[in-house]
């Protein structure tokens, strides 16, 4: 059982926050920088490269949101260092800039004026630099208020909204009562059950913020849907195992917020939260997309409740999966850190299962890498608000 | 054994949360939020996860689960069928 007295070693950052990592990441502005970024990180032992397909002739809002995730990504207390790398230089210092207020060591490299071989050479050598900087870092005892904390489901199934889901939402209750900072997000599947979400706003105003946010997601369904998002939402995986209706799934969801904590404000894609509390951040339900946002946002352990056996993991945030479907827990074995499966058998009550996944966060955020990590997991997934110009 | 689990008493469908129900099985449920147990007679095989009608519904009628409603009837379902995408639809969307 956790209380005030419960600490966590973790790396503390030149900002004051708290990781649970030690990541030397070499982050690329755009798709044309990939190769580049991957070849550092294939010289240098220890850096790792974050490939993505974005990032040229994108405007307005949906580039704030590109450059607002790239640069949380590399804030993120779970990175020690980082190194950039684009096509050209004026996005490139762009990106350094907005790294380098959190006061990390941070760099960028312009491959233009100097091609994939000069830059890759320059960028090596920032790059292990950084590494073996960041392998002096010690861990220290850091209060468990200090920890950030998401959560995200995938794969849901009817065992996720009585087994998996709750023990999350157990966890986020004891933590919230500790001054932990939480966040939960996925708007359209909240659909069914969005007045349980407004009722458990702090105050009208959240309230009001939280619906404008959900009727704009609404909105965007409702203009292209087809027929009513079957197969997408609940997904297929969904109603294979059992769930039939966005309501039903959308309840089922919403356990992972507790029966106690109360919603102290909302934040846009990858914004950052301003104090403690318990967040509701606007975000698409897709998990490599959300886990994203929310890594960008600043968080340093997520987790991941599933019922079918979603696989997913971040490059820079440890993703724990909980499972409370038996079916999955056997076939699936290799990538469930928390077996709540006993739950639904009347085994163990609510209460325990909270307790046994805080343990395993406690245990991760201490340095035991997660399943997803231990196989390579690194879904990095930007969200797109529209096409490119 | 718990066969069944449903979160509240006024559910009308209830999750089979073991593998292998088979129709005509009689299932034990768990009311979860009482802590009390219900019988139901299985009429076909309930795959896990998958929901089973505790009574007999007509087309139209409201579905809860949670105690809330998840969506309406369209087509007729037995107390002891399976209750999926083939008889139950979302009112959204």
């Amino acid at each position: 059982m956790i209380s005030k007295n419960t600490t966590f070693a973790g790396y503390r950052r030149e900002n004051g926050r708290v990781g649970v990592r030690n990541h030397v990441i070499i982050l690329p502005v755009d798709d044309l920088s990939n190769a580049a970024a991957e070849a550092v990180a294939h010289n240098i032992k220890g850096a790792l490269a974050l490939p993505h397909p974005y990032g040229r002739l994108q405007f307005g809002a949906d580039l704030d949101l590109h450059f607002r995730t790239l640069i949380g990504t590399g804030s993120n207390p779970n990175v020690a260092a980082v190194v950039v790398i684009g096509i050209e230089e004026g996005w490139t210092q762009r990106v350094v800039e907005g790294i380098a207020k959190t006061g990390k060591p941070v760099v960028g490299f312009g491959i233009e004026l100097h091609g994939d071989h000069d830059t890759i050479m320059r960028a090596s050598k920032a790059a292990k630099t950084f590494v073996q900087a960041a392998s002096e870092l010690r861990r220290e005892e850091c209060p468990i208020s200090e920890l950030w904390v998401s959560t995200k489901c995938g794969e849901s199934d009817t065992t996720s909204g009585c087994g998996s889901n709750p023990t999350v939402g157990n966890a986020f209750d004891k933590l919230y009562e500790l001054g932990s900072t939480l966040v939960f997000g996925e708007t359209t599947e909240l659909t069914g059950g969005e007045h349980i979400v407004a009722q458990r706003c702090r105050t009208p105003r959240v309230a009001e913020q939280f619906m404008a946010m959900f009727d704009r997601y609404q909105d965007t369904v409702n203009r292209h849907k087809t027929d009513d998002l079957s197969e997408s939402q609940p997904t297929k995986g969904n109603i294979a195992g059992g769930l039939t209706t966005i309501e039903e799934k959308a309840f089922g969801n919403i356990q992972k917020i507790g029966k106690k904590c109360l919603i102290d404000g909302v934040l846009d894609k990858a914004e950052a939260p301003t104090g403690a509390g318990l967040w509701f951040m606007d975000s698409s339900s897709a998990a490599a997309e959300m886990v994203t946002l929310v890594a960008a946002a600043g968080f340093a352990v997520h987790l991941f409740p599933t019922g079918q056996g979603n696989v997913i993991g971040n490059p820079i945030l440890p993703v724990i999966k909980i499972s409370a479907n038996p079916r999955t827990v056997r076939t699936m074995s290799e990538h469930i850190d928390v077996d709540s499966s006993g739950l639904l058998q009347r085994e163990m009550v609510l209460d325990q299962a909270g307790d046994r996944l805080l343990e395993m966060m406690l245990r991760t955020a201490n340095g035991r890498l997660t399943a997803a990590e231990a196989l390579g997991h690194r879904e990095f997934v930007l969200t797109r608000l529209y096409e490119s110009a | 054994m718990i066969h069944l689990v449903l979160h509240d008493a006024k559910d009308t469908v209830a999750v089979a949360v073991v593998e292998g129900v088979t129709a005509g099985q009689e299932l034990t449920g768990w009311i979860m939020d009482e802590d009390r147990q219900i019988k139901v007679k299985a009429l076909q095989d309930i795959p896990i996860g998958h929901k089973i009608a505790l009574k007999d519904m007509a087309e139209g009628e409201t579905v809860f689960k949670y105690g809330a409603d998840i969506g309406r009837v369209v087509a007729p379902i037995k107390a002891g069928e399976h209750a999926h995408v083939h008889n139950i639809k979302t009112k959204r969307w």
